[in-house]
């Protein structure tokens, strides 16, 4: 099968969902769009035989990330309709400014890098034996490292979670008599 | 004839796909692979059913269905049309087209979770090299269409619903991948296919090779199972859709074929787990002695299928129903730390296997017992919630 027969619908649903998810009214519809744009990329990734990195990105970004978005706009009350009173602010000209300068410094490297002008390698395949291979010798202090952030940010995510009880301070003068801790209080 | 017995699926369809013409046949070959798959679990679905009703109503002391047909056993075929039927309803104030998608978007990737299940010698639909990988990265999927159920019906009880599913359905994928990793270590590979050719052979002859007779696969499996029975929102885990406090969690304002569709989605998710465990643990299609191994490998493998089924459907009417606090604590406090303490016996139990006296096999079966028992024990105790202090009510009175 010709890989333009896959490859252009796919780029085509992908940049439409992607699009979607900036243009959409709704925040949960943008969110749900991102997962398609997600999904979009990891078909690309398989149709280029990356089977390990298209599975991966299924799981991690349609599995978890969308997850996270979309509660995370849950609990901010985003939700609740449009929130966008125009759609042009000042704000636009800064964000173009940012956008056109980043665009610059992802584009020109790779256009200027010499392996551009090498040719294409025939289309490689990378077993999942070699890929776990690879990331438990040459790549082992990357992959440490990477599980020793995530564990942080666990342990940083339970820390925020945990239950704010403190210790209730003493009264900073012991003499005068305490109240006795009532039963019931007054019906009101 | 045994040969032939046993490879009488695959035959068939070599026999089929050959009467295509030429230019056809990939695409013969997977569009017979496919309906074959759809009629066998569509036909599981319908069976279960009927089965899981009369089994609950012999277990809880009355009659199941026994009005249609001999013996009710005509009732999924009523139960289907009059879901067919019935009004489709949507709510006024909910997202339509969300609405639409949620059941499609639930029910589909299941159906391509069956893809990389071997369920005969030979029989998978596709050998990937990351087949357990695209099972759960696939099944990761549905979470996000019970959160579109739940959103896009625009009821409170739907979204809490579908907040509980989705907080279940993360919490239980944790133990559910963590009980699958000391399998994938010790065959060294993430193709469902090796993994079962791992568990072939026996041990001192007389022994199966699978993964549940191990100490790790036996803790493996009991985790997995439970975990199971969780991803698939199967009672005792079934609170997203209490019906006492929730009316029916995601599912409220879904009717007609739609309800049916998720029905049908929530079957097929458990058929893909019980067949991924039976894969991973109980040794695939292989069979349990050398003296059986006549029989064709799709039945003992459809055999360890129903038993599993069987089970579930009998814890379901056995244990009654957790409470969210109960149910997230099971996951995170007992869950997963047994599934780590579970790698490590498992990578014990790997390094040991070089060990060639005699008595070798009951003392790498102690070791792990020594770590698993007490950790189970003692996790299982910590569980347990003490008695809370006595209430001091302020305004409610």
């Amino acid at each position: 099968m010709p890989s333009e027969l896959v490859f252009y619908p796919l780029a085509a649903l992908t940049l439409a969902a992607a699009i979607g998810a900036m243009a959409l009214r709704n925040l949960v519809h943008c969110a749900l769009s991102a997962a398609a744009a997600f999904t979009g990329l990891a078909l690309i990734y398989l149709d280029l035989n990356a089977e390990f990195v298209g599975f991966a990105q299924v799981l991690v970004y349609v599995g978890a990330v969308a997850i996270l978005i979309v509660f995370t706009v849950l609990l901010t009350r985003g939700a609740d309709g449009p929130w966008r009173a125009s759609a042009f602010s000042p704000g636009w000209v800064t964000g173009l400014a940012i956008t056109g300068l980043l665009l610059a410094c992802l584009v020109l490297p790779v256009l200027m890098s010499p392996s551009l002008k090498r040719l294409a390698p025939p289309s490689a395949t990378a077993p999942v034996a070699d890929i776990g291979r690879q990331l438990m010798t040459r790549y082992a202090l990357p992959l440490e490292t990477a599980g020793l952030l995530l564990t942080a940010a666990l342990v940083g995510a339970v820390i925020i979670a945990l239950d704010e009880t403190r210790p209730v301070p003493p009264p900073a003068d012991q003499s005068l008599p305490r109240r006795k801790p009532q039963l019931e209080e007054s019906p009101r | 004839m045994a040969y032939t017995a046993d490879q009488l699926f695959v035959i068939l369809q070599h026999r089929l796909v050959a009467m295509a013409p030429a230019g056809a046949r990939p695409l013969v070959a997977m569009l017979l692979i496919i309906a074959a798959l759809m009629a066998l679990f569509g036909t599981c679905f319908a069976l279960t059913t009927i089965l899981e009703r009369k089994i609950l109503g012999r277990m809880q002391n009355r009659y199941g269905p026994n009005r249609v047909g001999p013996c009710g056993l005509l009732q999924p075929m009523a139960d289907g049309l009059k879901m067919l039927i019935k009004e489709d309803l949507v709510p006024f104030s909910a997202d339509k087209v969300l609405h639409f998608l949620a059941p499609l978007a639930l029910t589909v990737p299941i159906w391509l979770s069956f893809a990389v299940l071997p369920f005969g010698r030979n029989m998978n639909a596709i050998d990937l090299d990351a087949g357990i990988l695209f099972f759960f990265a696939i099944g990761s999927a549905s979470e996000l269409a019970v959160f579109m159920a739940g959103w896009s019906s625009q009821n409170k009880y739907s979204l809490l619903g579908a907040m509980r599913a989705i907080a279940q359905m993360i919490s239980y994928e944790v133990p559910l991948v963590l009980a699958t990793v000391p399998v994938l270590m010790l065959a060294g590979s993430l193709s469902l296919t090796d993994i079962v050719q791992a568990q072939a052979g026996y041990a001192g002859g007389w022994l199966p090779r699978w993964n549940v007779l191990t100490p790790w696969g036996l803790a493996g499996f009991g985790l997995f199972l439970i975990a199971a029975t969780a991803e698939s929102n199967r009672s005792p885990f079934d609170l997203p859709e209490g019906e006492s406090e929730l009316i029916a969690g995601f599912l409220t304002e879904y009717s007609g074929f739609k309800y049916a569709l998720f029905f049908l989605g929530e079957y097929l998710g458990l058929f893909a787990v019980t067949g991924l465990a039976v894969t991973l643990f109980l040794g695939g299609w292989q069979a349990p002695f050398k003296f059986l191994e006549w029989v064709p490998s799709w039945m003992w493998f459809a055999a360890k299928f129903g038993s599993l089924i069987f089970l579930f459907i009998w814890v379901r009417a056995t244990l009654p129903r957790l409470r969210l606090d109960q149910l997230l604590n099971f996951a995170w406090k007992f869950l997963v730390p047994l599934a780590l303490i579970n790698l490590l016996v498992a990578a014990l139990w790997h390094f040991s296997g070089v060990w060639q006296f005699t008595g070798a096999l009951e003392l790498r079966w102690l070791m792990g017992a020594v770590i698993l028992a007490p950790s189970y024990v003692l996790l299982g105790r910590a569980l347990v919630t003490r008695p809370e202090p006595p209430r001091h009510y302020s305004y409610a009175l």
